[in-house]
């Protein structure tokens, strides 16, 4: 039962700031961008129609393929290993008593306050060779790494890259996880046990299915946000890397928008990275309900 | 740091744990296994900040020789003292004259608090009326906006770019305030709060002759306090820590937010690294204070949504 039935008028007024806020900065900026991205621009002032030759540069161009690929491999390690991290930490903690899980969830937690720029800025240091405390850490924990340039060899951004997200957002993510595995139903994980199931079964047969709708809403959360990663690389390799190494898809966007100005083109990287998640968060989608 | 250092921190963890943490009729193996792996995952979450903390107090010229702090044999002005601070707080010399670095602080903290009453008050009226109102095309205003979370704020950056270039924006803080005013997620986060709030309190009000402005603000309002705590703190931090739109924006030196100022320090301090450390640190205080103060509202925040729906 709604309580409102007094006057037409209340609620449109109560939504008033967010249909104009998102007509103009929203439908407008929608509508502007399909129209931006079939032509060439020059700052922000003139433009030429062009029809598809900003989509067919882009495609053309081997800059945008490093980035999709740089971007995918990134987001592949997020769900693939990352949320496997979180849900174990999660599961840790779920069973722990009121007081040690909260300073635990809060220590866990702590990254993710930290914005992606001044993690950035913080690990550019961090992982300095000889002197940064990940490469005196690594040599200590496994004798290996010490004199590496992680963030100068190629082969050793992307691992780079990596490792900082998982310190940023492996707590985050477990927040939700543990979230879903205090919502599960005691008296059937008692059942399985009284029953004699395994701890595995239990967690397979009894645990699993009653977290999976939060489970799919990290997997896709995680993989649109993955896809839009730029600022942490941004700042950690002071730009793209070397060899365009560390180079994502927004990470190209904002180089061809804002500093070659070419916002047409901008516009057409934007509808090929919306196109990207649209499809595979679709994909993701249907694979979780045929299960 | 040595492995001793990380040893003592988990064996502390460790000790913390079973004094408080023992769950009954559970094997002492088992819980003593668990503690130990979450005292490491702490260790190494909490490395990075303990490491930070150490930097900025030590002088540029031993930053790098201890990897935490110096023996405390070797401490002294000339090893541990404030030049970091003092470097940071002394002003750099622009184009535009001298700009000291508590002008950026000032700058984040407008950003931010402005940014976050704005959108307080638009995202709360629209949950509101999602939440206890019946009227014609609520159910297609909303399915719009799940719609249009779905698209990448990216794509929306160029087209924006020139309006607020046409607009005349350009240089001011109305192209970073006005065109995220009304956030959509915060608009369904507290209509989810509100659908809470019973619609007998509002008829009475009703009758009572109050009107609708009256009762959003001075009745419902004050009920999902709560969820109020945890959108603030939420977009706080959002906007505290965003880049793109004053990196693109803003012009002037001296409007500068601190993501921004920060990360051209990496290229101006390039021999100091404790300078831009410290102000990283100074940057990191503020969410920090915050969320310790709000902890509890925002884990049921973030976790609202995705948890019921």
């Amino acid at each position: 039962m709604k309580a409102g039935k007094k006057g037409p008028l209340a609620p449109w007024l109560f939504l008033g700031p967010y249909l104009v806020l998102t007509g103009i900065f929203f439908i407008y900026p929608f509508l502007n961008s399909i129209w931006l991205s079939f032509h060439q621009t020059n700052g922000p002032r003139s433009s030429v129609y062009v029809g598809l030759s900003n989509f067919a540069f882009v495609l053309g161009d081997p800059a945008f393929f490093t980035a999709v690929k740089n971007t995918t491999i990134y987001t592949i390690v997020s769900v693939t290993v990352q949320l496997p991290l979180s849900l174990g930490l999660a599961m840790l903690l779920n069973s722990g008593k009121g007081r040690v899980r909260n300073v635990f969830r809060l220590i866990l937690f702590s990254p993710h306050l930290v914005g992606q720029i001044f993690v950035g800025i913080l690990f550019a240091v961090i992982f300095t060779p000889r002197y940064g405390l990940f490469n005196i850490g690594l040599q200590e924990l496994i004798a290996w790494g010490l004199e590496e340039r992680w963030l100068a060899n190629p082969s050793l951004v992307m691992p780079a890259l990596i490792v900082v997200s998982m310190w940023m957002y492996v707590g985050f993510n477990m927040i939700y996880f543990l979230a879903a595995l205090q919502n599960v139903d005691q008296g059937l994980l008692d059942a399985a046990r009284v029953d004699g199931a395994s701890s595995w079964q239990t967690f397979w047969h009894v645990t699993l299915p009653q977290i999976k709708p939060v489970a799919i809403f990290v997997v896709v959360m995680s993989t649109i946000g993955s896809y839009q990663l730029f600022e942490l690389p941004y700042a950690l390799l002071g730009g793209n890397g070397p060899n365009n190494s560390g180079l994502t898809i927004v990470g190209y966007l904002y180089s061809t928008a804002f500093e070659t100005g070419d916002l047409g083109t901008g516009a057409a990287i934007g509808w090929l990275l919306a196109l990207i998640i649209f499809v595979i968060s679709t994909i993701q989608i249907k694979i979780a309900r045929v299960e | 740091m040595n492995t001793i250092h990380i040893f003592l921190l988990i064996l502390a963890g460790i000790y913390f744990a079973l004094r408080w943490g023992l769950p009954r009729g559970e094997q002492k193996a088992t819980v003593y296994l668990r503690y130990l792996l979450l005292s490491m995952a702490a260790a190494l979450i909490l490395s990075p900040f303990v490491w930070l903390v150490c930097a900025v107090f030590k002088d540029k010229d031993v930053l790098m020789q201890y990897t935490f702090l110096p023996p405390l044999s070797q401490w002294s002005l000339d090893t541990i003292n404030l030049d970091n601070f003092v470097a940071l707080f002394s002003g750099e010399d622009t184009v535009e004259g001298k700009v000291y670095f508590w002008e950026y602080v000032i700058n984040s903290l407008f950003l931010a608090s402005a940014s976050t009453t704005i959108s307080l008050f638009f995202a709360s009226m629209g949950g509101y009326a999602l939440a206890k109102y019946q009227f014609n095309g609520r159910k297609a205003i909303m399915a719009f906006m799940v719609g249009s979370m779905m698209f990448p704020g990216m794509l929306f950056l160029a087209p924006v770019y020139k309006m607020i270039f046409s607009f005349g924006w350009m240089d001011t803080y109305l192209a970073l305030l006005v065109p995220g005013a009304c956030s959509v997620f915060g608009m369904f986060l507290f209509r989810q709060a509100l659908m809470g709030v019973p619609d007998s309190l509002i008829e009475a009000a009703r009758i009572d002759g109050a009107n609708e402005l009256y009762i959003y603000l001075r009745i419902v309002m004050p009920l999902v306090r709560p969820m109020t705590g945890a959108f603030c703190l939420i977009t706080f931090l959002g906007n505290w820590n965003s880049f793109i739109g004053p990196q693109v924006f803003i012009q002037t030196q001296s409007k500068l937010p601190l993501p921004v100022v920060l990360n051209q320090y990496i290229g101006v301090y390039t021999q100091q690294y404790g300078v831009f450390l410290a102000g990283t640190l100074i940057a990191i205080i503020p969410p920090a204070v915050l969320f310790f103060s709000l902890q509890k509202e925002f884990v049921a925040g973030l976790t609202s949504g995705a948890v019921k729906g």
